[in-house]
């Protein structure tokens, strides 16, 4: 995976100017919030089961080790194979030596883990085909982008880009109309699909859930796609990390009655497709062998320190959605794999704090994120945590902590400090000449690009006060 | 009155201190007229959030033991700033984990501080706002206020005393606007998009004043109205409840 994070404000400054992104991104924004809200108030409970699904979860992750290895003993009690993987490497080459040094075409379902490990580049390096079955993800992969978002990956394309994309690419199908309506355009998609699914031999989805109790993993799907990629092919291969796994199908139940209306505003998915073990003698289909890849990335570390809260993430995307930040610059400016408030957590610590220095800053810690997260993770919190790291590390700039230096001498000092400000105030007052206000002043400019300082009264309250 | 007048020191906040006093008399005005006796320690600066938002967590630490100290022999503290408040109240304590002395003390601060206009709602109880200001006006909830303190209807009950004003409820007012202390100006083109989205909702709510608990926020937004040439004037709400609002509004000269 191109990792840019190291470009975020450049990017994000690109973003900002980019007509048809704006646009995508004015047309998702109000959709997904205005959903989210009509699910949640039509659950009187959702406080509740929001309360419990929390609760499982930091369960879960106290016993973590426990229900990994329930979850092992019963995916190979049902036939299947767990293997474990500390890296992307490890995981690529696992997914790698399953598919065999034959060139095959793969088909894929939806999954944020495999772009994680940057799977599709590793596969196509061994001169293997992918094909993202999922609509989103298709399309992205046609475009050669990567996904914006992590529940709806193509949302910075327009509908009319995407005509376009189609009628560039799908010619050598023998389709030839331009499609334009989002019904013509998924039956299109269908239509090259299809052909596709009933010649792989080998299909790899993620999971939302692995269920230790019964051994099963657990896709939710809105087109079914994720059901045909595991089941017409001979081998399963499903890419998870370790996070994922749950203790019960009561507690899948649990977090599934918070995902779907966190992420799109559905009471439930249209599909929730649970795999356990390859098919059995009595299965009308199913695949002959059922793997199960993992993976770590530095999640057994989070457990142990301040960013434990994050591994409850169910990657409903609610975070995204109403972050005002993504809003205005959408998911590629974050420069990696997950973008928005669980991404700039996720990010740093996956990558390293040095490599995405900004993302924990270019957030103003409104709150939203964590007011909607249907797992009640403190992300500013976590934001915070890792300006700290930054701090620590010297890795925020010079300039910056020189400045906050001067201001801090001050502010220990009220004496001084009042003197100081007291008579800035007043030159300011002077310098602004009965205006109000300024529209730019020297040292202020990133005030003053997009907005007019108000000039200060003059005399500082505590001045005032004081001859009271 | 019989009852013995609550001690209460105004933590004035230092954007408040420097840019808007008006709003510090406002404030200590409200206070005496809900029957408080009110001081201004002379040794406050500020409430630390811009070291502690920046990562330093040892100036944070020194500030806030510097603020706890200063305001250790109060009945009440009170701050016009639902942001400094929710430092005071949320994160000092946080700061001083394992600390047995500062610890306690933290903690101790945290009980007694308010925001204005929850103070004057929950604790002073209905209070007499007898003011009046013929104007319609929009209410922008400040992002720390709102989901750090739980103050949405407090600023709003009181408002909604003051004779001939008219409130509007603009689209999205509790979606921030992009102050953010230091992401202002260390990420100017996002705070720009977010701030003009603030401003066209606070233009399409049709009031002729946005009103708001933060001098942050409203220096953002008056800034920004005022670059697009807006005419719609920026107060702080506790210049309104008041009757303060006789000088020009936040951004505005003389006579404009
Ligand atoms: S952090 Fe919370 S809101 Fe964001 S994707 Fe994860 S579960 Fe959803």
């Amino acid at each position: 995976m191109a990792l840019t994070a190291r470009e975020f404000k450049h990017q994000a400054e690109v973003a900002l100017h980019d007509v048809n992104l704006q646009r995508a991104l004015a047309k998702a924004k109000g959709g997904f919030v205005a959903k989210r809200r009509a699910a949640v108030a039509a659950l009187p409970e959702f406080e509740e089961i929001r309360t419990a699904a929390r609760a499982i979860k930091n369960h879960t992750l106290a016993n973590l080790d426990a229900y990994l290895e329930q979850f092992e003993r019963k995916v190979e009690e049902s036939g299947g194979k767990v293997h474990w993987a500390r890296t992307p490497e490890e995981a690529c080459e696992t997914i790698q030596g399953l598919i065999g040094s034959e060139p095959r075409q793969v088909l894929k379902g939806k999954s944020m883990v495999s772009e994680e490990i940057d799977l599709n580049h590793a596969l196509e390096q061994h001169g293997h085909t992918m094909v993202e079955t999922d609509l989103g993800e298709y399309i992205i992969q046609l475009a050669h982008e990567r996904p914006s978002h992590i529940i709806a990956p193509a949302v910075h394309k327009t509908r009319e880009q995407i005509t376009d994309l189609f009628h560039t690419e799908h010619p050598k199908y023998g389709l030839t109309q331009p499609v334009t309506e989002v019904g013509a355009i998924v039956d299109e998609a269908r239509q090259v699909l299809r052909t596709k699914f009933l010649n792989s031999e080998f299909g790899i989805t993620g999971a939302n859930f692995l269920i230790a109790e019964t051994g099963s993993t657990v896709i939710v799907t809105n087109e079914g796609n994720g059901d045909l990629s595991q089941i017409l092919p001979r081998v399963h291969i499903v890419t998870a990390s370790i996070e994922k796994v749950v203790p019960t199908l009561d507690d899948m139940s649990t977090l599934l009655r918070l995902l779907g209306r966190s992420a799109t505003g559905q009471e439930i998915t249209s599909y929730t497709t649970l795999s356990t073990g390859p098919r059995r003698a009595d299965d009308r289909d199913g695949p002959e062998e059922f793997h199960v890849v993992l993976l770590d990335n530095g999640r057994s570390t989070m457990l142990g320190n301040e960013f434990r809260d994050m591994l409850r993430c169910i990657r409903c995307g609610a975070c995204l959605n109403h972050c005002p930040v993504y809003g205005a610059i959408g998911g590629h400016a974050y420069g990696w794999v997950y973008p928005g408030p669980m991404g700039s957590v996720l990010t740093p610590l996956m990558i390293g704090l040095e490599n995405a220095a900004d993302l924990p800053h270019a957030c103003t810690l409104n709150g939203r994120c964590q007011e909607v997260c249907p797992m009640s993770i403190p992300l500013p919190d976590m934001l915070r945590a890792l300006r700290f790291k930054e701090h620590e590390r010297r890795i925020t700039s010079a300039r910056s902590r020189g400045a906050l230096r001067a201001w801090a001498y001050l502010a220990r000092r009220p004496r001084l400090y009042q003197a100081v400000t007291g008579l800035a105030m007043r030159v300011l007052r002077q310098l602004a000449r009965g205006r109000g206000r300024f529209r730019s002043l020297p040292l202020a400019a990133g005030w003053t690009g997009s907005r007019d300082l108000p000039a200060p009264q003059g005399k500082t309250f505590q001045a005032q006060w004081r001859r009271r | 009155m019989s009852e013995e007048k609550k001690n209460v020191a105004l933590f004035v906040t230092c954007l408040v201190d420097l840019f808007r006093p008006n709003v510090g008399f406002a404030a200590v005005r409200l206070l005496e007229k809900a029957g408080c006796r009110v001081s201004v320690p002379a040794a406050q600066t500020c409430c630390g959030q811009p070291a502690y938002n920046s990562g330093d967590r040892k100036t944070t630490a020194d500030i806030a033991r510097q603020v706890i100290r200063t305001f250790a022999d109060y009945d009440y503290v009170v701050a016009p700033s639902g942001s400094c408040l929710g430092m005071l109240k949320e994160h000092y304590p946080r700061l001083f984990p394992d600390d047995s002395a500062w610890g306690p003390r933290a903690a101790d601060l945290a009980e007694r501080c308010y925001e204005l206009t929850s103070f004057l709602v929950e604790v002073c109880g209905c209070m007499d706002i007898a003011t009046s200001l013929p104007a319609s006006a929009t209410y922008h909830d400040s992002c720390s206020g709102l989901r750090e303190l739980g103050i949405k209807q407090q600023p709003r009950s009181l408002l909604g005393q003051v004779e001939g004003l008219q409130l509007s409820e603009m689209e999205d007012t509790e979606v921030c606007c992009g102050f953010g202390g230091t992401f202002c100006v260390k990420y100017p083109q996002i705070s720009e998009r977010m701030v003009s989205d603030k401003v066209d909702n606070i233009i399409a709510s049709g009031a002729d004043m946005v009103l708001g608990g933060d001098l942050g926020c409203l220096l953002n937004i008056s800034g920004r109205l005022k670059r697009q040439g807006s005419k719609v004037r920026a107060y702080h709400v506790a210049e309104v409840l008041a009757g303060m609002t006789d000088l020009p509004a936040i951004g505005e000269a003389d006579g404009e």
